[in-house]
């Protein structure tokens, strides 16, 4: 089966600045798929490539197959884009934007999914406010529907749920899940790591232009062996032995840092040769951004 | 098709929803002109035999008009489009540059064609000018408003300010516009600046469009006729061309 999205050789500089330099990338059907990276990593302009919103310097991208400049109409055609900045047409109303969008792609008779799509993004009951008269929260839901008009296979949200409230994010994601479970490749850029780990299979970290790291997000997770062990014992006393690894103790409780997980047999033989009692111990989930935090400074250090 | 439907009546709703400004205000103008210069020069100046300088004036005015409305809508629906970001709503659909240019296009007839019949309805009332070969005049009209339109969307996609498509404006369409026989027949004007105003494609536009009216103008017709079509065409190209190779809109 072609891949939802296959970029390869892709170069693309911004005056002196190389925004993206030598991007290869395959995304396949149905993947939901995180893209990572500090300000100015490129994501945007990576996800503005795929939409023709920009024209790369070298390499290609591909939708289904199909060549972004070359074959634009069904690449297009296949894949909805959720835009970084929160941008409206003020002369319209919530639901003329969205008839209007659906016309753009062809289609003349949508009012059933656009009724679908107000009712899962929670915007029913302002369907026929002008759309200068909504809140940050909602033109962004706005967006989010208009870049659905067309029900594409592919889609794409650059930071969606940037500025948007509690609520309207798990609704927002609830949503963005069950396109995914009925099929659709979904592709997002988030600076809430939180997010990504809960929802991406698979995650691509970008840093100056450049993939540095790209594997499923349980790889990733248990790649990282750095943890952190947080033990209770009966006397304040911890043993010397331990004093190089100590981060920080509150009362009886020390913190240590644990840079592998191999690391642990020795600490609990050294506690009990010291005679102490372990009264309580835990252990730190490795999260994503101890991951993105340590890959980011990697790169730094080269 | 669904496609290019959906952007010509996104655009002629951009303007008709504020028609106020884009319709009434031109006339209005328009009316200004036709008040003071008919008041002050109709009793020095008749420009063809039996043709009072009111009557002359007026298909001038009515093509001004056109032509000018005809470039401020493609060109600030596109700037505007540009400068608040929503231009990505007509980038990432499938429409093909043909689509996008016919849209902008008509669209930018449409508006010119509204004011200049609004210009020519009002302008009744100071004198009684009807076109005696309307088909001549609809045609000056249709390719008029065309070659405008095109400007404005090639200054619309050029300019990235606000500022720099006012330039645009003042220093080429208006002086374009003003210098070409709108006030005045060019056998009036000394010899110099009468070769000049050979070179002003305005010139032919108003000049065609007022024989329309009259049966008569400063060159033949069919000449005028040839040249205005001719840089319709060129343009409608090179517009579609820097359209489908995304310049300036696709970075
Ligand atoms: N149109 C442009 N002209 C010039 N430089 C640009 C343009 N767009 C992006 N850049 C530069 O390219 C680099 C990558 O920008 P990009 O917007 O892709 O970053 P990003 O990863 O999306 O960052 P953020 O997380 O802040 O959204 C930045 O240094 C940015 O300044
Ligand atoms: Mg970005």
């Amino acid at each position: 089966m072609t891949p939802a999205i296959e970029i390869t050789g892709l170069k693309k500089r911004f005056g002196s600045l190389q925004a993206l330099s030598g991007i290869d990338l395959t995304i396949e059907r149905g993947e939901f798929f995180g893209l990572l990276g500090p300000n100015g990593a490129g994501k945007s302009t990576l996800i503005n490539l795929l939409a023709g919103l920009l024209r790369p310097d070298h390499g290609f991208l591909r939708i289904l197959g199909h060549d972004v400049v070359r074959q634009y109409r069904s690449a297009r055609l296949s894949l909805g884009v959720v835009p970084q900045e929160i941008v409206y047409d003020p002369f319209f109303t919530v639901r003329e934007t969205l008839l209007i969008q659906s016309g753009y792609y062809g289609l003349r008779r949508n009012h059933h999914w656009i009724n679908t799509l107000l009712e899962r993004l929670d915007l029913t009951d302002k369907a026929d406010v002008n759309m200068r008269a909504l809140s940050g929260g909602m033109k962004r839901r706005v967006l989010v529907a208009q870049a659905l008009v067309h029900r594409p296979e592919v889609i794409v949200l650059d930071e969606p749920t940037a500025g948007v409230d509690v609520e309207l994010r798990q609704t927002l994601w609830a949503f963005i899940q069950s396109l995914n479970s009925q099929g659709h490749t979904i592709v997002l850029t988030t600076h809430y790591l939180e997010e990504a780990q809960e929802f991406c299979q698979r995650i691509a970290m970008l840093k100056q232009g450049q993939i540095v790291a790209l594997d499923t997000t349980k790889s990733l997770l248990a790649s990282f062996e750095h943890r952190e062990l947080k033990v209770t014992l009966n006397s304040f006393e911890l043993p010397d032995a331990l004093r190089p690894m100590l981060r920080q103790s509150i009362g009886a409780t020390h913190i240590l840092d644990l840079p592998s997980l191999a690391g642990l047999e020795e600490i609990l033989a050294i506690i009990r040769q010291s005679g102490a009692l372990i009264e309580d111990l835990s252990l730190s989930e490795p999260d994503l951004e101890d991951i993105f935090v340590s890959i980011m400074n990697e790169q730094v250090l080269e | 098709m669904t496609g290019f439907l959906t952007l010509l009546y996104k655009e002629l709703l951009r303007f008709w929803k504020v028609s106020f400004q884009t319709v009434l205000a031109p006339v209005l103008t328009a009316l200004l002109y036709l008040l003071i210069f008919s008041y002050v020069l109709s009793r020095r100046v008749e420009v063809y035999p039996g043709v009072s300088y009111t009557a002359f004036l007026i298909p001038g005015l009515v093509m001004m008009s056109m032509l000018q409305n005809a470039f401020a809508n493609s060109s600030s629906s596109l700037i505007q489009s540009k400068v608040t970001g929503n231009i990505v709503f007509v980038l990432l659909p499938p429409l093909s540059a043909g689509e996008f240019f016919g849209a902008y296009l008509v669209a930018s007839i449409v508006r010119g064609f509204s004011v200049g019949l609004g210009v020519l309805l009002v302008a009744q009332f100071y004198a009684s000018t009807p076109p005696i070969h309307i088909i001549w005049a609809l045609l000056f009209g249709f390719f008029g408003c065309g070659i405008l339109g095109c400007l404005g969307i090639i200054a619309g996609i050029w300019a990235e300010k606000f500022d720099q498509l006012a330039a645009f404006q003042n220093f080429i369409v208006v002086p374009l516009s003003f210098l070409s026989g709108v006030f005045y027949s060019i056998h009036a004007l000394p010899p110099f600046w009468r070769e000049m105003s050979h070179f002003n494609p305005f010139f032919y536009m108003i000049d065609g469009f007022r024989y329309g009216f009259f049966g008569l103008s400063d060159v033949a017709p069919q000449l005028s006729l040839i040249i205005v079509a001719a840089s319709f065409a060129g343009l409608s190209a090179l517009t579609i061309g820097l359209i489908h190779r995304g310049y300036k809109l696709r970075g």
